[in-house]
């Protein structure tokens, strides 16, 4: 038996493996500014995974997270466009904005948990229609075209995304705090454990005295508080939302998850796994565009051999092993 | 075709003479279809479809515009299948949400005896339309071209920002690579930013940290040069002379373009407003003493500090 966990390693192995080709092909990659913005840019998809991998452990799906982190966007414009007049332009309407974003994105996975748990109905088939619905109330709003922030927000609003703090920007904060936050409590506390027995088996944990409902609604709620708080640091980037935001992001963030080697039918998470997911699949994407050898319309190719053999090394132990004790 | 027209006019100018106010019902239909706005340029076409109803519906009374919508390519067939046997149209105007799956639709609506308009994307079966509004995707490529050929010298570097992979961008790609031929601009990448701000930014935040002399863009649509923008300030590589050429003719640009914006000199036109071209075309139809049958390809009108105003719709969603 080899001494290396490959269900551990695996996904590191796969982001150390993919840094040395991008090191490779353009010194230029592993440039302090491609490093920064490599980091940016996963803490979107980051952060709506930490939230995916507690639905995914206790055996649950969203598929709405795009549609959802699209609309609060839209929400956020609207209302912090219209708080101008009241409470001027300054840090006052951008809290506003933030504050209305949390409330909606616990709403909203409220709305999903209570339609999965209480309205048993299953979980893709409530998210596939929140997912409709979402996405075709930010066209709504918008019109069809595009909500723009107003150009004094912006100014407030900008250096949540483009300024740093410590060398590093305050998007990669949020992406450690809400990492950590998860970490703890997925693998230090009472909902965690509980996460992982509903996702092993549900009729066993409720026969253990967990509220199964209960827990299955907190972690579609968590979801959404996640997906506020990636739409809280993704606004100031570009100041807008059309029915074009986050289109497959709840794809991404599944993606991310399921690369970490959390469990896809649930019993089994990792958080620090689903980082170096986001961080995997944002790396594909940015190695892509620093080399012109393979052709672009091959890059959808790329991305679907890399996240299939990141996800293959994990398994190579399997046959020799039984899954690893949680 | 032309025969076919003016008989028509004929047929109705006669019919509506021989009743007269008699029958205020014998107005001159003519369905408008196009695919429901989800992205800004649609939203703008539905804008402009909206104000050319009310303009030409003030200027004629005896003239009925009904527009429709439809989410998707089955939907806008039914929607066509409506004005037809509800409606009893005359003329019809659509703008194909597939050219595939719509061709037999029209066809239908054609054998009816209406008269067939057809905006932007043709169908795939030819001469079934009787006018035919578009875009001019080449002429595109080739006027961003020229403007970077006026503004660029023998050596100097470009990025391209492409849409999404289709005709459309292929057309206005091999265009403008036609078009700066033999100048020595070099073209140091191009890369699919799928006509959509985010990946706008993100594509081009990797070509700064690949590229360290970019000397301008061509980001060949507003959104995408939207991105760019954002992320040439964040780099601090925005000023030295670098210019982003877009293109669509959203408002912000325009107005960005009256207002001298140095960053986004210019725009090329590919309007959305072209739905009300074609509106005004099939009511010119049964109105004018002219003949209006055949293709009207739209030029690809460069946008400068100069011309901007007549371009620029305050109220349009796009």
């Amino acid at each position: 038996m080899t001494a290396i966990d490959f269900k551990t390693l695996g996904p590191a192995m796969a982001l150390i493996l993919l840094c040395v080709i991008g090191f490779m092909l353009n010194p230029a990659f592993l440039s302090e500014g491609n490093i920064t913005n490599l980091l940016t840019r996963s803490a979107f998809i980051g952060i709506i995974a930490v939230g995916a991998t507690f639905v995914i452990t206790a055996g649950g799906i969203d598929l709405s997270v795009g549609s959802m982190a699209a609309v609060i966007a839209g929400v956020m414009i609207i209302v912090m466009n219209n708080s101008i007049d009241t409470f001027g332009a300054g840090v006052t309407t951008v809290l506003i904005g933030c504050g209305c974003s949390v409330l909606l994105g616990l709403g909203a996975g409220w709305i999903n948990g209570t339609l999965t748990t209480k309205g048993k109905i299953e979980a893709f088939i409530v998210t596939l229609g929140t997912m409709g619905i979402f996405r075709s109330l930010v066209t709504y709003f918008a019109d069809g075209g595009t909500l723009s922030l107003n150009f004094e927000i912006r100014t407030t609003y900008r250096p949540v995304y483009y300024d740093s703090f410590f060398g590093l920007p305050f998007p990669v904060w949020v992406f450690i705090a809400v990492s950590i936050a998860g970490w703890v409590l997925l693998n230090r506390t009472a909902f965690g454990r509980y996460c992982t027995a509903i996702g092993s088996n549900e009729a066993v944990a409720k026969y253990s005295a967990i509220k199964v409902d209960r827990i299955k609604t907190w972690t579609y709620v968590l979801q959404g508080l996640c997906v506020a708080l990636a739409t809280i640091i993704y606004v100031p980037r570009l100041g807008s939302a059309s029915s074009s935001t986050g289109v497959l992001w709840e794809l991404e963030a599944i993606a991310a998850v399921i690369i970490g080697g959390t469990v896809l039918k649930g019993g089994y998470g990792r958080i620090g796994g689903t980082i170096l997911g986001a961080l995997i699949l944002t790396t594909i994407g940015n190695i892509l565009n620093f080399t012109d050898m393979i052709s672009n319309y091959l890059n959808g190719t790329m991305q679907g051999l890399i996240i299939i053999v990141a996800v293959w090394l994990q398994r190579g132990d399997w046959t020799r092993r039984s899954p690893p004790k949680t | 075709m032309k025969l076919k027209s003016a008989l028509m006019a004929l047929a109705l100018g006669g019919a509506l003479g021989l009743a007269g106010a008699a029958n205020a019902q014998e107005k001159i239909k003519i369905g408008v279809s196009y695919p429901t706005p989800t992205h800004a340029w649609a939203a703008g076409m539905n804008w402009h479809a909206e104000k050319a109803e009310e303009r030409l519906e003030a200027l004629y009374p005896d003239i009925d515009l009904i527009l429709v919508n439809s989410p998707d390519p089955g939907a806008q067939a039914s929607a066509l299948e409506d004005l037809v046997s509800v409606h009893q149209i005359d003329a019809l105007v659509v703008l194909p949400f597939e050219s595939e799956p719509l061709t037999d639709p029209v066809l239908n609506v054609k054998k009816t005896g209406a008269l067939i308009t057809v905006v932007d994307r043709g169908l795939s079966q030819p001469g079934i339309e009787d006018i035919y509004v578009a875009g001019n995707n080449p002429e595109m490529g080739r006027v961003s071209a020229e403007y970077m050929k006026g503004r660029l010298k023998d050596g100097d570097n470009i990025v391209i920002l492409r849409g999404i992979p289709t005709v459309i961008d292929n057309e206005r790609f091999d265009a403008f690579m036609a078009g700066i031929e033999g100048s020595g601009i070099n073209v140091l990448d191009h890369k699919h930013a799928n006509w959509n701000r985010d990946d706008g930014f993100e594509v081009m935040q990797d070509f700064l940290s690949r590229f360290p002399d970019i000397d301008a863009v061509w980001a060949q649509d507003d959104d995408i040069a939207i991105g760019v923008v954002a992320a040439l300030k964040q780099a601090g590589r925005d000023g030295d002379g670098m210019f982003v050429v877009g293109g669509a003719g959203m408002k912000e640009t325009i107005k960005g373009i009256m207002d001298g914006n140095e960053l986004v000199p210019v725009d090329v036109l590919y309007p959305p407003a072209m739905i009300a071209t074609a509106m005004d075309v099939t009511v010119a139809a049964f109105k004018s003493n002219g003949p209006v049958a055949g293709r009207y390809i739209l030029g690809a009108t460069l946008v400068t500090q100069e011309n901007a105003e007549s371009f620029y719709f305050p109220d349009s969603p796009f």
